[in-house]
């Protein structure tokens, strides 16, 4: 594997997490609890769609073989998708989208803040424009954990099984192969071991004060990051490419 | 040929407006980063997104080339992400365009990695009335969120601050 190879792949990972998430956040449209969430969900969406743009076009730009970032965005098929597990699980209630909004934003921002410091200048200006972006994401996630898991019996409730279901993907986040290796030799990506600490601080924060728990240590799933995805993705894919299936080549 | 200058390129850019807030200039945004000559009658105009899913970057960098080639001149517009784009581009007589046209402009906030902060104080720009509420943080374009004025009673945007 040269590096480019391995940049390739990494900026896969991170377009296809904001992809996929982008997309999961769209299908609010229109179904937001209040008209102001649904347009919150939508905004955050669209941040997602515009960062994952810029890592598209930046993937292709390293691959080189003439494919654009709609070719990698709409014409893949599923095992070749290396978002993680967290992002393509389904919507489920607001609570539920809420907690994997935060499980992942926390990340995200951590990851950001590392990443600004890359010595790729391309992933670094990516980052630090992704950055301002995911702190406003990060709030408001934080702020709806506390209200609805301090908030009444039922959403307190609702709020507690929807940590007990996400918190099974938090450590497939922090996954690491010879991709990340050799690129975090290079100085180009962040040890996501070395902000694990403060990933876990910031959670049992914000859990604490919303009166929810993580569960006791359960079984944790991955497989995402090599291709190996829960049934959620196919049926995501299934309407995400349906428009360039169906007219191939098409534009507006 | 005459000659035209970087300074008269500007000039021109002052035509070429946010599609989503048509008072603003996208000099007044702050969106337009540099202006180079290429060679003869080529330039360059270097642009940067204010949000990474704005979808006012397309129609902008077209009004850009629509502007340009009026006046017979050639651009290639190219665009930047680093610096990221804040709002402190904006020029001041672009605040007060948007204040004037019923936007409040950005005003300095408190850091947005605090919970529950209390929202900064931001002046009803129809009253001017600093009885004003969030809504939301989130409005009707990415750059934008939702308040009301307790005074007036009349809703409004505020063009929120981005650094």
């Amino acid at each position: 594997m040269t590096k480019e190879e391995a940049l390739f792949t990494y900026l896969l990972r991170r377009a296809d997490d904001t992809l996929i998430l982008g997309h999961r956040l769209s299908e609010w449209c229109g179904h937001g609890p209040i008209l102001e969430e649904d347009i919150a969900l939508t905004n955050l969406s669209l941040d997602l769609i515009g960062q994952c743009t810029s890592y598209f076009q930046y993937a292709a730009q390293i691959e080189g073989k003439g494919r654009t970032e709609d070719d990698l965005a709409f014409l893949r098929i599923e095992k070749d998708y290396v978002n993680c597990l967290m992002v393509e699980q389904p919507n489920g209630d607001f609570g539920k989208t809420i907690t994997r909004q935060f499980f992942y934003d926390v990340y995200h921002k951590l990851l950001l803040e590392a990443l600004v410091n890359s010595k790729d200048e391309q992933l670094s200006a990516i980052a630090e424009k992704s950055l301002k972006e995911v702190k406003y994401h990060l709030r408001h996630s934080s702020e709806w954990m506390i209200r609805l898991g301090d908030g009444t019996e039922e959403s307190h409730e609702r709020m507690q099984n929807a940590v007990d279901d996400i918190s099974r993907f938090i450590d497939e986040l922090f996954y690491k192969d010879q991709v990340d290796e050799m690129l975090i030799k290079e100085g180009i990506i962040p040890d996501s071991a070395d902000f694990r600490a403060a990933y876990d601080a910031y959670v049992t924060e914000v859990l604490e004060e919303a009166t929810l728990q993580l569960p006791e240590k359960m079984w944790q799933l991955s497989g995402g990051r090599k291709g190996v995805h829960s049934e959620h993705l196919g049926y995501l894919l299934a309407e995400l490419q349906y428009m360039q299936r169906t007219y191939p080549n098409m534009e507006w | 040929m005459t000659t035209i200058s970087a300074a008269e390129i500007w000039g021109f850019l002052e035509d070429v407006k946010d599609p989503e807030v048509p008072v603003l200039s996208v000099v007044d945004l702050g969106v337009v980063r540099d202006v180079k000559l290429r060679e003869q009658n080529k330039w360059e105009v270097v642009i940067t997104p204010t949000y990474s899913g704005c979808p006012a970057m397309q129609v902008i960098e077209k009004g850009i080339i629509e502007r340009l080639n009026e006046e017979g001149l050639e651009v290639n517009v190219t665009t930047v992400l680093s610096p990221a784009w804040t709002t402190d581009w904006m020029s001041e007589a672009g605040r007060e365009k948007l204040r004037a046209y019923g936007i409040a402009p950005p005003e300095d906030e408190v850091d947005k990695s605090v919970l529950f902060a209390k929202p900064t104080v931001i002046p009803c720009p129809n009253c001017g009335s600093k009885n004003t509420k969030m809504v939301s943080q989130f409005g009707s374009t990415a750059c934008k969120a939702h308040y009301k004025c307790l005074n007036c009673l009349e809703p409004f945007d505020y063009f929120k601050c981005l650094r």
